[in-house]
């Protein structure tokens, strides 16, 4: 059979696990994923790192999980904050599941240099 | 003075194990076979005949069962159902009393349910459709090496399901080729990789060699990705020894998993295994070759959904389950019954999924629901629909495939996957927009895009032969 279309070549990236492979997201892609969290009843949490650090398990977190949130613009403008303090750093957002004791979302929002 | 006398004879099974009265208890097993007996003998009888056979009862009675308490250990038929749309056929419910099991053993438990029963003279065919385990059973066994969540947190993927691969060709690679497939995969974003069923020690690739160039590829992959990888080391062997042997060297290469093929290999072999996984912190991927041999035909063998307890119970992380759309057997509403079964804590009774019973699986670990064969990037959103996130949605010939070859190919599902689980925590209907979702994820991946094209036709559409009872 032949080759329908010019061979590619894919360049290995490296990626920072789920929505790794997608395009950078906006606020309000941002927020719909914020709010997919808050409707799950999971607590959101942001953490961050030094790239050097990223596939270590604990990352440093940024304040505590924010219990009780409902304010989407609340917790944007939190990761804005952990982003500001920690240019350098990849920033992750969380959102904890204390029924299954495990993560029910988790994606890098900030990639740091 | 005794209280019963011995008579020597043959006698009506429905005397002593047909009890339409009785109450199961909590601590009972209960099961529901499907009966299609001899046409001249009641129901009443079957049912107490595949109760008693199934349990205490031989064919005459002997004077020894005086010497205990068999209304105590017996069986019991308890209720007898019609089957919807089958006048031939009908639902026997049996109850047995948790001491006649040992603890810890599905292989015990199989054993005594679908022993000699199953050959039956006075039965046509006989199905064993479903069977509640008593939650003090399921306390007894170890179950899941890990389990859903541990599984996550060990390799730090959350909120979306997982990506794999078996290697192709299925035969005939050496071992140096087949390592640089397992290679290219992990490295174009498949977080695993798997060895085909058939994959175990063979002429042109010794295992040993396998696992060490396997080894290499996953510690590569994992350095320039910066994510976990794996691939699921086939240790399936002749002889628990070998199986050992080969699950040590599997630990030793630095794979966090290996794979055991449960039914061929045998449930003594799987719990033994799952044991060790445990203790040694490794994976345990299930397969589950010989399966439709014993669950396809409707009126005869076992259903899957037993198969998928018993596995839960004996220790797996990972059981394929069919994937629905793909080229294997599969009906949805059965399907998602079984997949209930392996990842819930409590299964309540729902026909229409075809579970008989409620079932409480109490503290024991879930089991990730693998999707495999014939599947592909257009497949993706009613994927991830179906099976959710704690699912392993493999992709062979739908990688590797790929006219770029596999890197490109594991990218290309990558991108699909990630675009359906953002669309789906948008409140999008991504089964119903699954084109548009799709198309537009492809506008930043070429890799997609090209998947896109080459797939674009391919479809599994026949009539599944092991369709859910309904009237």
């Amino acid at each position: 059979m032949a080759v329908q279309h010019d061979m590619g070549n894919y360049d290995t990236a490296n990626t920072l696990e789920t929505f790794g492979f997608l395009p950078k997201m906006d606020a309000n892609e941002i927020q719909a994923q914020i709010a997919y969290v808050l409707a799950n009843g999971w607590a959101p949490a942001i953490e961050h790192t030094p790239p050097a650090e990223a596939n270590q398990h604990y990352w440093t977190m940024w304040k505590l999980p924010f219990f009780g949130e409902t304010d989407l613009g609340a917790v944007l403008q939190e990761l804005d904050a952990c982003h500001r303090a920690f240019p350098g750093d990849h920033v992750r957002l969380t959102g904890y599941d204390n029924y299954t004791q495990s993560q029910g979302a988790c994606f890098v929002v900030y990639e740091g240099r | 003075m005794a209280e019963k006398s011995y008579q020597a004879g043959v006698k009506e099974y429905r005397d002593k194990y047909w009890t339409p009265d009785y109450v199961p208890l909590d601590t009972d097993l209960l099961a529901c076979f499907k009966v299609t007996g001899q046409p001249e003998v009641p129901r009443e009888e079957v049912a107490a005949a595949v109760a008693a056979e199934s349990s205490t009862g031989t064919w005459s009675t002997v004077w020894s069962e005086l010497l205990t308490d068999l209304e105590y250990y017996k069986g019991r038929a308890y209720r007898i159902e019609d089957v919807p749309g089958d006048s031939e056929s009908f639902y026997a419910f049996v109850a047995y009393p948790i001491d006649l099991f040992e603890e810890g053993s599905v292989v015990n438990v199989l054993t005594s349910l679908v022993g000699n029963v199953f050959g039956f003279k006075a039965l046509k065919h006989l199905r064993l459709e479903d069977i509640r385990f008593p939650i003090a059973y399921i306390k007894t066994c170890g179950g899941p090496p890990a389990g859903i969540q541990v599984e996550r947190d060990r390799l730090g993927k959350y909120g979306r399901p997982m990506l794999g691969a078996t290697i192709k060709p299925k035969l005939g690679l050496s071992a140096k080729n087949y390592g640089r497939a397992v290679y290219e995969c992990l490295r174009g974003g498949l977080d695993m990789t798997k060895d085909d069923e058939n994959v175990n020690s063979q002429p042109f690739m010794r295992w040993r060699d396998r696992f060490e160039f396997v080894g290499e590829a996953i510690q590569k992959a994992e350095q320039e990705t910066g994510e976990k990888k794996g691939h699921y080391l086939n240790v399936t062997a002749a002889t628990p020894e070998e199986m050992y042997k080969r699950a040590e060297f599997a630990k030793e290469v630095g794979s966090p998993i290996m794979m055991h093929d449960f039914l061929t290999g045998g449930f003594t072999a799987n719990t033994g295994l799952a044991n060790w996984c445990r203790e040694n912190g490794m994976l345990l991927h299930i397969h589950r070759a010989m399966h439709a041999v014993i669950d396809r035909h409707p009126k005869h063998g076992i259903h899957f959904r037993v198969l998928a307890k018993c596995l839960r119970l004996s220790g797996g992380d990972h059981l394929h389950t069919g994937t629905v759309v793909g080229k294997l057997e599969g009906d949805r509403q059965s399907t998602l019954g079984f997949v209930d079964q392996l990842r819930e804590s409590f299964v309540p009774e729902d026909r229409s999924r075809g579970v008989f019973f409620d079932q409480d699986w109490g503290s024991l670990p879930g089991v990730f629901a693998v999707a495999s064969g014939g599947i592909h990037v257009w497949h993706m959103p009613a994927l991830v629909t179906i099976f959710g996130d704690d699912s392993m949605l493999q992709f062979g010939g739908g990688t590797q495939g790929h006219p770029w070859g596999n890197a490109a190919g594991a990218a290309a599902n990558r991108v699909a996957c990630e675009a359906s689980v953002k669309a789906r925590n948008e409140g999008r209907e991504i089964e119903k927009e699954s084109r548009d979702i799709l198309t537009e994820a492809a506008k930043t991946s070429p890799e997609l895009a090209v998947a896109m094209e080459t797939w674009k036709e391919i479809k599994f559409e026949f009539e599944t032969v092991d369709k859910l009872d309904v009237g």
